[in-house]
């Protein structure tokens, strides 16, 4: 009840990001078949299936970054805040849908610092004021100001593995973006590094919509609040995790979460 | 004699590391003998005005007295701008080619590009001579540029970053080709414009052996002495800036081979010092190339 006195009904969760009817190839290779989906602001959406069925290429479509491939393209609508991503210069795409990828991939020429203002010196941004606070901010978000502001003009190839990665998300939220993509953000990393990533996906859901490539199913239900799951390039069985786990509607989603593939 | 097999391949094993060995002494015998020779000839002459001085006049003790040793003076700051506008117009454009053939050449045009820069780096060096000659010549006949400039220092500046561009470009090409892929797509992913991420970002991953390439490239024109015998053919002067880049200069290449053919003991005691001064000028050049590999990060950059 609000201070007059009538019932609010929640606002329905908003889309962030509508996929519709999304089809992507390598050359003449069809990978991704004509798939539609909706992800939610502010929560975390897991894409699972076994290696291979196309996730990497579904959620590099959502960046454009599928298409810098020579021969692989995309077709469909993915409309970003009802905005189709397709009819929009791809460079400011990027700028609003962040990626980090499955191997952390820091500036090997940049200091810590410097690869988390790197987004924003390219793009334009010379107050050194302002990019301090974005570095400075980005980095707590990330959850490594206090390992790293002791040095932070060490190289970022320095890290450790696990550090490295969350020097990429750092990277990637230093640009503002509002969606957060993550190619398989932890399968590279041991499990103490990897709990402290999902402790920070949990932390990111309250500012971004997160999409996360995972084919480690106890991480896809540790964190997300839905989850997709996909299967040659199709869209098998998409719901609140929960569900997805515990009574999943299709078959082949149940024999794949009970390991009988994949 | 009957030896075991394992003997017999202990045998075989030991021959042909002697082999071996005996063939690597040989193919060093030319190096350590250019090194030694112009070691020990060169240094006779070699003082502090060698350095300062022109080149001296001919002169045979024989039939004349007072003969100078003179120096190479002129002769460095000939090969000196000979680099400096080699290199002035071969390292943009190299670069910007290797630049290109990495990061936007993957398709047929590309292909004959590439072609084409490794056709051009085994052309001899005396057929980009005459090719600039002639080039200078035809535009001067157009009246396009003053007559005087097909025979100077510029054509044949002109002529060195004909043979310079094909290397530079290839290396860089090479050198950006080793970036790998994922620090492309971190930077497009960040939302950065291609050509901002390739030259911002790919380039400076890559930069130690983009360097080193270019300095490869400059040693290569450093010693190049077939297009100056056409082009810009020695000068007993120094370089007069105020008379502009269409005189001719001397030069450490052009120097040796003018004093070396003559019968003068005085030039060809020169053309020995100068020969030791081109060799440590060269080694020092690819010293640098070397130590460019070695990136502010040790081993964490792409080299
Ligand atoms: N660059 C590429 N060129 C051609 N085929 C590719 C390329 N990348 C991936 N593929 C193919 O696309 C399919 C889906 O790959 P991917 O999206 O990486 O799957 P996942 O991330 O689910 O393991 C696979 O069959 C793979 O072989
Ligand atoms: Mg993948």
């Amino acid at each position: 009840m609000d201070e007059s006195g009538t019932l609010v009904a929640s606002p329905p969760r908003s889309a962030k990001l509508q996929v519709e009817g999304l089809s992507a190839y390598y050359g003449s290779k069809q990978v991704i078949q004509d798939l539609s989906i909706d992800f939610d602001d502010k929560s975390v959406t897991a894409i699972i299936g076994p290696s291979g069925c196309g996730k990497s290429t579904f959620i590099r479509c959502l960046n454009r970054i599928h298409e810098t491939v020579p021969r692989a393209r995309a077709t469909g609508r993915v409309l970003l805040d009802g905005e189709d991503v397709y009819t929009i210069d791809p460079v400011r795409v990027r700028r609003r849908v962040g990626m980090v990828f499955q191997k952390p991939n820091p500036f090997p020429t940049m200091s810590i610092y410097g690869n988390v203002a790197s987004g924003l010196r390219l793009n334009g941004v010379r107050k050194p004021a302002l990019v301090q606070e974005r570095v400075i901010r980005s980095l707590k978000q990330a959850a490594m100001w206090d390992e790293v502001k002791e040095h932070l003009d060490a190289p970022g190839v320095s890290l450790s593995g696990g550090q490295q990665q969350r020097l990429c998300i750092a990277r990637a939220l230093a640009v503002e973006p509002e969606v957060l993509l993550m190619d398989e953000p932890c399968s590279a990393l041991d499990p103490i590094a990897t709990s402290k990533i999902e402790d920070l996906i949990f932390d990111l859901k309250r500012d971004y919509a997160v999409i996360i490539v995972t084919h480690n199913m106890q991480q896809a239900a540790r964190v997300a609040d839905k989850t997709a799951f996909l299967y040659l390039g199709k869209l098998i069985e998409y719901g609140d995790t929960k569900e997805i786990f515990e009574r999943p509607k299709v078959k082949l989603t149940e024999s794949y979460i009970t390991g009988r593939f994949g | 004699m009957k030896f075991d097999r394992d003997t017999r391949r202990k045998l075989f094993s030991h021959v042909v590391s002697v082999a071996c060995l005996l063939c690597v002494g040989i193919a060093i015998i030319p190096l350590g003998s250019i090194l030694y020779e112009s070691v020990l000839k060169g240094i006779v002459v070699i003082n502090w005005s060698f350095f300062t001085e022109n080149q001296p006049l001919p002169c045979n003790p024989q039939f004349q007295s007072g003969c100078q040793f003179g120096g190479i003076f002129n002769s460095i700051e000939g090969t000196l701008l000979l680099i400096g506008i080699s290199a002035a117009i071969a390292l943009p454009l190299g670069i910007l080619g290797g630049i290109y053939l990495s990061e936007f050449g993957r398709h047929r045009f590309g292909d004959s590009l590439r072609f084409f820069a490794d056709v051009l780096t085994g052309v001899p060096s005396i057929v980009v001579g005459i090719v600039v000659f002639s080039l200078f010549f035809l535009l001067a006949q157009q009246g396009l540029i003053p007559t005087n400039y097909t025979l100077s220092v510029l054509s044949a500046g002109v002529a060195l970053s004909f043979i310079m561009i094909p290397i530079v470009a290839r290396t860089c090409e090479e050198a950006l080709a080793l970036v790998p892929n994922s620090t492309r797509e971190a930077a497009l992913a960040l939302g950065v414009p291609k050509w901002k991420a390739v030259t911002s970002i790919v380039l400076s991953t890559g930069r130690s052996a983009v360097m080193t390439g270019a300095l490869l490239a400059i040693a290569r024109a450093t010693g190049e002495t077939a297009p100056l015998i056409i082009l810009d053919a020695g000068s007993q002067f120094s370089f007069q800036p105020s008379a502009g880049l269409h005189q001719p200069t001397s030069s450490l290449p052009f120097s040796i081979y003018n004093w070396v053919q003559s019968a003068y003991p005085n030039w060809i005691a020169d053309a020995w010092g100068a020969t030791l001064v081109l060799v440590v000028l060269m080694l020092g050049i690819s010293v640098a190339a070397r130590l460019a590999l070695r990136n502010k990060y040790g081993e964490g950059g792409v080299v």
